[in-house]
């Protein structure tokens, strides 16, 4: 596994582990169809939350938010609804939640989150 | 969360209107957007203020910045917002104490300098009007916006020290930079302006007595002579004559040089009256302000209270010479333009000058003269009837004689004839203040023959030309005009047969050609 990949993955698990730590049930990792993959998917009382994490290892390419552009959050939203028709599922409350994780690889990575943007 | 607030101004013209800049982050992804009809260069204002508040040591929120300018309807132009906006946002983000009722004016550098702008001069009048009189400036404007009376003006180098002003945590502030004021516009010392001498022209004596006249009296001048003549040297010799702006005066000239751009605004008020000599193949746009978007000022504002000298006047479009007509009469340049109305002043003394002929050459006997007399015709015709009936006097030049041009340094300077000049100006001012008027040139012809009566004893050659029809009722006031004026340069109360005897003779000799 390349290095990129692997911070990638490592700020996954911390993104995972911190929605849990808000109480929200995460239901899957890493969900993939044709177009594309959700990193999370969580359940946060009665609502669907379709999670993208960023990793960074530092801001010298900008803030992991700013990777994240209409094109992707408009990609997000179609996703949510392909995960609810893959699992032939109903959920009305949807929404699309955005987790930057920045770790230089010395202490605590720190880890910001933007409830259901776009 | 707070919203963060900051005021600075709009020019409209020479108007300009306080404009409120909020700004609010929001919780989402990053973007930066302004609103309230910002144009091109202040929405490039984003980039500057990004990379001014990182280069700083303040870098802005990571979140969606919403910036908003009120009133909204009102049209914004240029990057003296700048620092406006980047205050409403870092007060937004809580990095500065809120900054009031201050008002800012500046362009950001990218590695977070203050730039000077143009226009701080009527921006800051019109700020402190308002009731905003705490200005905040890029340090290269002080000099400018602290003319204004009653403005409490702080200029600044860097954002990092405004921001440290403000409250900003010294320990993140890049304070070590400290950049030089560029030069050019803005803090370049004006070097005393060497103003031509009278002294210069030989012989002339009557172009010499009518320039005085015309200086006296702020009477429009048209030039007519052949090439040589000295006409043009005689032009820029006229605003030497005229006296020093009163301060009312030298704020309105300041101003629209501010607004130009032009360095003689810099640091201290233009007291001299300018010289504006625009070439003959000059737009209507560019002699009268003009321009897409908001109209700026043309060749006859940056003239106000000065001279608009127009060399070769028929060669000048027909449309640009009577679109002078309007600031003649009224003494200012309404603009209209799709982005909005601009009033711009335009008080100038008018002075033409034009050749005889297209070939120049048909004065005297005009022996050498290839024109036909239809082209001669043509030629002066291109200056209106309407035009040159607003300009008193009117003057052949002929070429100077050998044994006038032997004796140079013989001819009275500059300092003299203005002691003349501004000794006239007084005595019209002590008369014709009472009526409302300053000079002699203003003076309707309602009051000439009214509260100014002459005795019909002095008139008696003006009724008689005006019986015989060689002398319109409108050239009757002209006379009287410079006969006032004649009056004032020989320290008499009145005008006598003699004043109105010259003053007739300096307006008939261009008639008599044309």
């Amino acid at each position: 596994m390349k290095s990129k990949d692997l911070l990638g993955r490592r700020g996954e698990e911390l993104a995972a582990g911190y929605l849990e730590s808000l109480g929200m049930l995460v239901v899957e990792r890493n969900w993939r169809c044709t177009e594309g993959e959700i990193d999370i998917v969580a359940l946060d009382g009665d609502a669907l939350v379709i999670a993208e994490v960023k990793t960074r290892r530092s801001l010298d390419y900008g803030h992991p938010f700013e990777a994240v552009g209409p094109d992707k959050l408009a990609r997000l939203h179609r996703l949510g609804s392909a995960w609810c028709r893959d699992r032939e599922l109903r959920m009305p409350l949807r929404r699309v939640d955005v987790i930057a994780v920045v770790d230089d690889g010395g202490g605590e990575p720190l880890v910001e989150h933007l409830k259901g943007v776009g | 969360m707070v919203l963060g607030r900051a005021y600075s101004v709009a020019l409209v013209g020479l108007n300009g209107y306080i404009v409120e800049v909020e700004a609010d982050i929001g919780q989402t992804l990053p973007a930066f957007v302004v609103l309230g009809l910002p144009d091109a260069a202040l929405n490039e204002a984003k980039e500057r203020i990004r990379s001014a508040a990182k280069n700083s040591g303040i870098p802005l929120s990571r979140r969606k910045i919403t910036a908003n300018l009120i009133p909204a309807s009102l049209p914004k132009r240029g990057s003296g917002f700048d620092l406006a906006v980047t205050m409403a946002v870092l007060r937004a983000a809580n990095d500065i104490k809120a900054t009031g009722r201050t008002v800012f004016i500046a362009e950001l550098g990218l590695d977070g300098r203050l730039r000077p702008v143009r226009g701080i001069l009527p921006a800051v009048m019109a700020s402190v009007q308002a009731g905003y009189p705490d200005v905040v400036v890029a340090h290269a404007n002080l000099g400018e916006a602290s003319l204004v009376p009653g403005a409490n003006v702080r200029g600044y180098r860097t954002l990092a020290r405004l921001a440290l002003d403000f409250g900003a945590d010294p320990q993140e502030l890049a304070l070590d930079f400290e950049p030089e004021d560029e030069a050019g516009h803005g803090d370049s010392e004006p070097g005393a302006q060497t103003v031509p001498d009278m002294a210069d022209v030989s012989g002339q004596g009557e172009a010499r007595r009518a320039l005085e006249v015309a200086a006296a009296g702020a009477h429009h001048l048209l030039l007519t002579g052949p090439p040589g003549a000295g006409k043009t040297m005689l032009a820029e010799r006229l605003p030497g004559l005229l006296p020093d702006l009163a301060d009312n005066e030298a704020m309105e000239v300041t101003a629209i040089h501010s607004l130009c751009g032009l360095p003689s605004s810099a640091v201290q008020l233009v007291r001299r009256p300018p010289f504006e000599n625009p070439h003959h193949s000059a737009t209507a746009a560019a002699i009268i302000g003009g321009g897409s978007g908001l109209p700026r000022p043309g060749a006859a504002s940056r003239a106000h209270r000065g001279v608009l000298f127009l060399d070769e006047a028929p060669e000048y479009e027909r449309r640009v010479l009577d679109a002078l007509r309007q600031p003649l009469e009224s003494g200012e340049l309404v603009i209209h333009r799709s982005a909005g109305t601009a009033a711009y002043p335009a008080r100038f003394q008018l002075v033409l000058a034009a050749n005889p002929c297209p070939c120049g050459k048909a004065s005297g006997k005009g022996l050498d003269c290839t024109c036909t007399p239809m082209m001669r015709r043509r030629y002066v015709a291109r200056m209106s009837g309407p035009l040159l009936d607003r300009v008193d006097i009117q003057l052949q030049v002929e070429r100077v004689s050998l044994a006038d041009f032997g004796q140079a340094g013989a001819e009275e300077d500059t300092a003299a004839v203005a002691r003349r000049v501004g000794h006239a100006r007084r005595r019209q001012a002590e008369r014709l203040q009472p009526l409302g008027m300053e000079t002699n040139s203003q003076v309707p012809g309602r009051i000439l023959r009214g509260a100014l009566r002459l005795p019909a004893s002095a008139t008696r050659i003006l009724d008689h030309s005006l019986e015989r029809g060689v002398l319109t009722a409108r050239g009757y006031d002209r006379v009287l005009r410079l006969a006032w004026t004649l009056a004032d340069l020989s320290y008499r109360d009145m005008p006598d047969t003699n004043d109105i005897g010259q003053a007739l003779g300096l307006r008939q000799a261009a008639s008599a050609a044309a």
